[in-house]
């Protein structure tokens, strides 16, 4: 047997690293009844199920209805991928959710040169009609939820799901699922942007309106703090730049003419699932708070829905580490505690190689099986919202609000998100984290396992996913053989129509659709708008 | 004192995870390098030009995307055409295994996966970036 390494901390260093929590909040030692004298059960958080819904959403919590277990997926041709959601779906996996290679995202054909290398690398390449319909083929649109985390060219990659829905006999009106299409994120953090924000917001709205009318089931938004937290940000931040994403798409759709309480309760939201355990729940918490005052009060939304922040977790694919890859299953397990503790609605647990490369299907497994531990066996699920009344937590949630709102006020003073990330203010905030983060690994105020403290020179090494270039050879030859057999005259009138509608005032869908069932590629119709709209140029600031 | 470590940290590829190359942009400047970052979605081309241009001693990659194969061999083999056979290249990122011979075969000196403390890379740098002239 491997001797593991037994040396304890000496208290002079666990001294120094007791006082704050990952994201550098000081914690105090205790939390007693003065630390909540401000909070009212009332007015701050009242029963699950009432409003501002700090408790929650749902009056029994998970006892009518789990969480959805969602496992990201996607990598190579459609066809690859599909097996394996067909594998996660026998597995017990209850929803979909496709991951996209870079081209895709950036809305590049396989045959750009900026494509090269990257096809089907990092997700599921899909280029036309014809490779979303393989990517489905066999699994029933109108009965499983699909999520698609797309977000420039959400609007032609939720055109082609639409299709091949009603190829498949779906009735758009009922069908679920989600598109992340949150653009403001890519912005602040990821950094997947194609066109300059004031019309990528329009894209959005136009997706609004679109879907209130006619796919009024569908999650038309995924307000995003996954992201702002992998690059770097604190929990307050996250929390703070994600709900004043969200503010700021309400008001561009209000500004766009839509009433409030039409389109708001399709807007749901993304946060991600980190390692500081009570800061994580207390985020979620708030969340649902600040939202439903902002929406009643800011936004006089009078539907209780659209005062509803419904939100799904993943954990945190940052925290994972390459060295001793098993320990992510129990910081990935850890993690994923957080949400359900806090009433997620939907939830991704990463697999231990991911730091290494995508994952296998062993270990995708492996992390869906987590999610069903937590749910079958721990007991956690029987009563809603446990950890409510804590001192501790209790101070905590309100705390990360108050710097949420001080946040929404220095926005607010810019003249909203737009102008503030125009300014290359969230980024510079979010990079000052990172940062500071960085040092403190490095000082070995923060430790992490494995890595700068008790580092081994035994890593068991394990299998990883290698893919390889036939992807992009195949994906390849699938364009060509498109390009081939449509009608040429009717792409390029439906990309002509697109690029008029762009440039004037038109609801930009229907002629999407059009476009797709033309068979016109996502590259052509990214660059169609590209023609009417630029691209977005970032200013490079370390 | 001898003159700095001039060093071009870029992001090639399609991808714009930037955390990793604009935190370790500024841990070189912090340890007193000129740095010169990019941005992203720079093309080999560009790269090399840029290096080219800002006299660069050292250039840093940030791959995480996979496509380190296609983007590393066209880097070198343009430094090669522009006689840069003395810029030191070093990557970070997420590389399998099996290709970091591959990538030290082509003469990419330093790899760098996750978890690398800033300090090493620092260390790594200032003992293998070119001499300049003038320097002791």
């Amino acid at each position: 047997m491997e001797r593991v390494a037994t040396t304890v901390p000496t208290d002079q260093r666990a001294d120094r690293r007791a006082k704050t929590t990952i994201s550098g909040r000081p914690i105090a030692a205790l939390y007693t009844p003065a630390d909540v004298t401000a909070i009212d059960y009332q007015r701050d958080l009242a029963d699950p199920g009432t409003f501002p819904y700090t408790r929650g959403l749902h009056p029994t919590g998970y006892a009518g209805k789990l969480w959805t277990m969602r496992q990201f997926a996607g990598f190579g041709t459609p066809a690859e991928t599909n097996a394996r959601y067909k594998q996660l779906l026998s597995a017990g996996g209850t929803g979909l959710s496709v991951a996209f290679d870079l081209p895709t995202l950036m809305g590049r054909d396989p045959d750009h040169e900026l494509s090269l290398g990257e096809v089907g690398k990092c997700g599921v390449n899909v280029a036309s009609l014809a490779d979303m319909e393989a990517l489905f083929e066999g699994i029933d649109l109108g009965a499983v939820s699909s999520s698609m985390t797309i977000n420039s060219p959400a609007p032609m990659i939720f055109a082609m799901y639409l299709v091949v829905a009603e190829k498949h006999g779906a009735d758009w009106r009922t069908l679920a699922g989600t598109i992340q299409n949150d653009i403001l994120k890519e912005f602040i953090a990821q950094k997947e942007y194609i066109y300059p924000p004031r019309p990528s917001m329009r894209l959005i709205t136009d997706i609004f309106s679109f879907c209130a009318e006619s796919v009024p089931k569908w999650n038309t938004i995924s307000v995003s703090g996954y992201h702002i937290r992998e690059a770097g940000a604190t929990a307050a931040q996250e929390l703070a730049f994600t709900l004043r994403d969200g503010i700021e798409y309400v008001q561009y759709g209000i500004d766009a003419g839509l009433d409030v309480d039409t389109f708001v309760p399709r807007i749901s939201f993304f946060f991600n699932a980190h390692s500081d355990f009570f800061e994580e729940i207390a985020k979620y918490r708030a969340a649902r708070r600040i939202w439903a005052r902002v929406m009643r009060d800011r936004f006089k939304a009078r539907n209780p829905r659209s005062w509803q922040l419904r939100f799904h977790a993943q954990t945190a694919g940052v925290s994972l580490t390459a060295q001793q890859p098993y320990n992510n299953v129990v910081r990935t397990a850890l993690q994923a505690l957080a949400p359900v503790l806090a009433g997620a609605q939907s939830l991704h647990t990463n697999s231990l190689d991911e730091a290494l490369a995508l994952p296998t299907a062993e270990a995708a497994t492996l992390a869906l099986r987590t999610q069903q531990i937590i749910a079958f066996e721990t007991g956690v699920t029987e009563s809603v919202d446990p950890l409510a009344g804590s001192y501790f937590v209790e101070r905590l949630t309100k705390d990360l609000e108050d710097e949420a709102l001080a946040y929404f006020d220095t926005i607010d003073r810019m003249g909203g998100m737009v102008e503030a990330i125009e300014r290359g203010y969230p980024q510079k905030e979010i990079a000052e984290s990172a940062y500071r983060f960085q040092q403190s690994v490095e000082r070995k105020e923060k430790v992490i396992v494995g890595v700068n403290e008790y580092a081994g020179n035994h890593d068991t090494p394990i299998g990883t996913l290698y893919i390889d270039e036939t992807a992009g050879d195949v994906q390849l030859e699938a364009l060509a053989r498109i390009k081939a057999s449509r009608d040429e005259a009717r792409v390029r009138s439906s990309l002509d129509q697109l690029k008029a509608g762009a440039a004037g005032r038109a609801n930009t869908m229907p002629l999407l659709l059009d476009a797709v069932r033309a068979y016109a590629t996502v590259g052509e119709m990214c660059d169609a708008l590209r023609d009417v709209w630029g691209e977005y140029q970032e200013i490079p600031v370390i | 004192m001898s003159p700095r470590i001039r060093v071009v940290i870029a992001k090639p590829g399609l991808d714009g995870h930037d955390r990793g190359a604009r935190v370790i942009a500024r841990a070189l400047r912090d340890a007193g390098m000129e740095v010169i970052y990019t941005g992203l979605r720079q093309t080999p081309e560009q790269i090399v030009s840029a290096a080219l241009q800002e006299d660069a001693d050292v250039i840093g990659l940030s791959i995480l995307s996979g496509a380190h194969m296609h983007i590393c061999p066209r880097v070198m083999a343009l430094l090669a055409e522009q006689g840069l056979h003395d810029v030191l290249v070093v990557v970070g990122g997420i590389i399998p295994d099996v290709d970091i011979p591959k990538l030290r075969e082509i003469g990419v000196r330093g790899i760098f996966l996750p978890g690398t403390p800033m300090q090493e890379i620092v260390d790594f740098i200032r003992e293998h970036a070119r001499t300049r002239v003038g320097a002791a």
